[in-house]
């Protein structure tokens, strides 16, 4: 065993890092355009969707598809708790918004803990049931789930607006919202997944049948990983509501789980450093690929932009990484401080080897 | 709700199960051979109508020679995407959820590969266009029952087409390679079957069904857009589970009971119309509850 970092090296590194990104935050939100701020907060929100679902997915292989409902719910909860009554009073056309929401107007902060809480509950009441099912019916189970919200969406006018949707949400969601819950996420759901409770997460992501028979409660361990993966994902919604500020049933199609499965893939299913990298990428990626849909015109030459390019670009990219690359960028692995440390010193000893010669 | 009511929506129902069935068993059948949720079935489904339509719009065909033309390339369709995305991962012995992703994939790029191609607008697929006989959507007249001729072909189409099925899948050499594979594929490669060649027909023939379904569908339901196929394409795999995947039986069953249950319950109770979609889903997670491996499905023992 090489010598590893001390834990108040660790500790201090993290802070360190913390401030780093604060300072690059700060100046993006003084000095980028509008343009690359949106980008920057999407792609923090992305980052939480990705790391939550790799925490139910990647990590304890309950292989869930459910996840845009629980964005749904989070997106919907918050948006109606802060939008004002009088908002409200003009954008419910068909049915009135019903007593007591259509006069409560909270703040931010609280909405998005109570969208959190709402995903949440409603994930505790969907796990409990379908986890009893494994593998593909799981994952079929969970998809109609994520549909079913869709659908309740839809139709009951009288909470969420019906297909009409929900607009003119407030736009709260700024840097420093949206970077600091995707930290918080990450620490949280990193931290548990080092912890033993974590190490019973994985056991059972190899083997249900063994874990069982260690005596870990597979179960109880599976809805806990569920209800939490739920939580944040609610938060995510929240965050992307009052970010893009116009929400409708349409915005929660299946594509979105798509989407956070693509993230999670590329950066290796089952590392949290993956998912964060993933979802980076997929964001940044997306916005580069506009240049597909967009027309071009060299020298006399001109190709006009072709819309819905992008998704095949990128559909197409998710089946080459599965075929030949199905690790993704981190495969199982995490970045550590000891890892960077350890790759520092490795790279030191050849320089030192390469010297002595 | 008189009786004459009542058959003019069983009609409808057994013809809309009909469809699902038809779907269904591409499903079941992919599932019982490779354990693989196919979910680019749907997909192959919205291709067989774009295939019908642009072949009466595009080559002038005649209706039905238009119609063998799509189930045609829905076939080669289905075999393209079994030989290019889902082969190699077979060969690599990759793990079951990479294929699953791969498979979700296919479904995303078929998507979007439509709306680049045949554009996001809804194509109309009526018989103005000369796509299929004005006859067929004359009404017939029983008593006071009016059910359109188009009801009646669609039923007898699918039984023609499920009745093929049964023959090719319990009467042919092929069709017993692909029971074998279906039971253990180690040990059908060791009797002498090309696994690969009867996992490649096997994709054929779902997706020939797939194509008779999507024709049928789109005259049903005259619009075609690249989505049209992902709302039936998942009841219909709900059908395949609610009957036992991997059961052919069980996929037809399943099939119908969705059918006749999202028209009766929506006929009899109007207010829920608006949670048509969701009806499959529930009825999925009821019978996965009671019984988790479909009606007809066979008791799969946890393994150790």
């Amino acid at each position: 065993m090489e010598k590893t970092l001390t834990f108040k090296t660790k500790f201090f590194l993290t802070i360190l890092f913390i401030l780093v990104i604060f300072l690059l935050l700060l100046t993006a939100n003084n000095k980028a355009s509008d343009y690359l701020i949106l980008i920057l907060n999407l792609m923090a929100i992305n980052i939480i969707f990705a790391v939550s679902l790799t925490f139910i997915n990647g990590i304890t292989g309950i292989f869930s598809l459910g996840h845009v409902g629980f964005i749904a719910i989070g997106a919907y909860v918050s948006s109606i708790l802060t939008l004002s009554p009088a908002q409200k009073e003009i954008s419910f056309l068909i049915k009135p918004l019903i007593y007591p929401l259509n006069v409560i107007q909270i703040p931010f902060l609280p909405a998005i803990i109570i969208a959190g809480l709402v995903a949440a509950a409603f994930g505790y009441l969907v796990a409990a049931p379908s986890l009893r099912l494994i593998g593909d019916y799981l994952a079929i189970a969970t998809l109609g789930l994520g549909e079913v919200v869709r659908v309740i969406a839809n139709n009951t006018w009288a909470v969420t607006n019906g297909a009409l949707g929900l607009k003119s949400i407030p736009q709260y969601s700024n840097l420093w919202w949206t970077w600091g819950f995707a930290l918080i996420t990450v620490v949280f759901i990193s931290s548990l997944v080092k912890s033993s409770y974590g190490r019973a997460l994985k056991a059972i992501r190899e083997d249900p049948v063994a874990a069982k028979s260690m005596g870990i409660n597979v179960f109880s361990h599976q809805v806990v990983t569920f209800v939490i993966g739920s939580f944040f994902a609610g938060v995510g919604g929240a965050l992307w509501a009052h970010l893009i500020t116009t929400i409708d049933p349409k915005s929660f199609m299946f594509q979105k789980t798509f989407e956070i499965l693509i993230m999670v893939v590329i950066g290796g299913l089952g590392s949290i450093s993956g998912a964060i990298m993933g979802a980076s990428l997929y964001t940044v990626g997306l916005e580069f690929l506009r240049v597909l849909e967009e027309p071009i015109s060299i020298g006399s030459i001109y190709i006009p932009g072709i819309p819905g390019m992008r998704m095949v670009v990128l559909s197409l990219i998710l089946i080459i990484i599965m075929l030949f690359w199905r690790r993704g960028i981190m495969g199982r692995n995490e970045i550590t401080w000891d890892g960077i440390y350890e790759l520092i010193t490795k790279l030191k000893n050849k320089i030192v080897m390469r010297k002595d010669e | 709700m008189t009786i004459q009511m009542f058959f003019q929506h069983l009609a409808n129902a057994i013809s809309l199960g009909g469809i699902y069935a038809l779907i269904a068993i591409g499903y079941t059948m992919v599932y019982g051979i490779l354990n693989l949720i196919n979910f680019a079935h749907g997909d192959i489904f919205t291709f067989s109508m774009y295939f019908a339509f642009y072949a009466v719009t595009l080559f002038l065909f005649p209706w039905w020679a238009s119609f063998i033309f799509a189930i045609v390339l829905t076939t080669l369709l289905g075999a393209t995407i079994e030989r290019v995305a889902y082969r190699p991962l077979r060969k690599a012995n990759a793990p079951k959820i990479s294929a699953l992703i791969t498979a979700i994939g296919v479904s995303f790029f078929l998507q979007n590969f439509a709306i680049v191609v045949f554009g996001g607008r809804a194509k109309s697929f009526n018989p103005q266009l000369g796509v299929y006989p004005t006859q067929f959507a004359q009404v017939l007249k029983f008593r006071d029952v009016r059910i359109p001729l188009l009801t009646f072909i669609i039923i007898g189409a699918s039984i023609l087409a499920l009745l093929i099925l049964i023959w090719i899948v319990y009467r042919t050499k092929a069709g017993m390679a692909m029971r074998a594979v279906s039971k253990d594929v180690t040990a059908a490669k060791l009797m002498g079957i090309n696994t690969d060649k009867t996992i490649s027909q096997t994709f054929m023939l779902g997706s020939a069904l797939a194509a008779v379904g999507g024709i049928l569908w789109a005259m049903k339901y005259p619009q075609i857009y690249p989505y049209t196929g992902m709302i039936p394409g998942l009841k219909a795999f709900i059908a395949a589970v609610v009957g036992g995947i991997g059961s052919i039986p069980g996929a037809m069953l399943g099939g119908f009971i969705l059918g006749v249950a999202e028209i009766m319950i929506v006929a009899f109770l109007p207010a829920l119309a608006g949670y048509r979609d969701a009806i499959a889903y529930i009825i999925l997670i009821v019978i996965l509850l009671v019984k988790p491996n479909g009606l007809l499905g066979v008791e799969i023992g946890e393994k150790v």
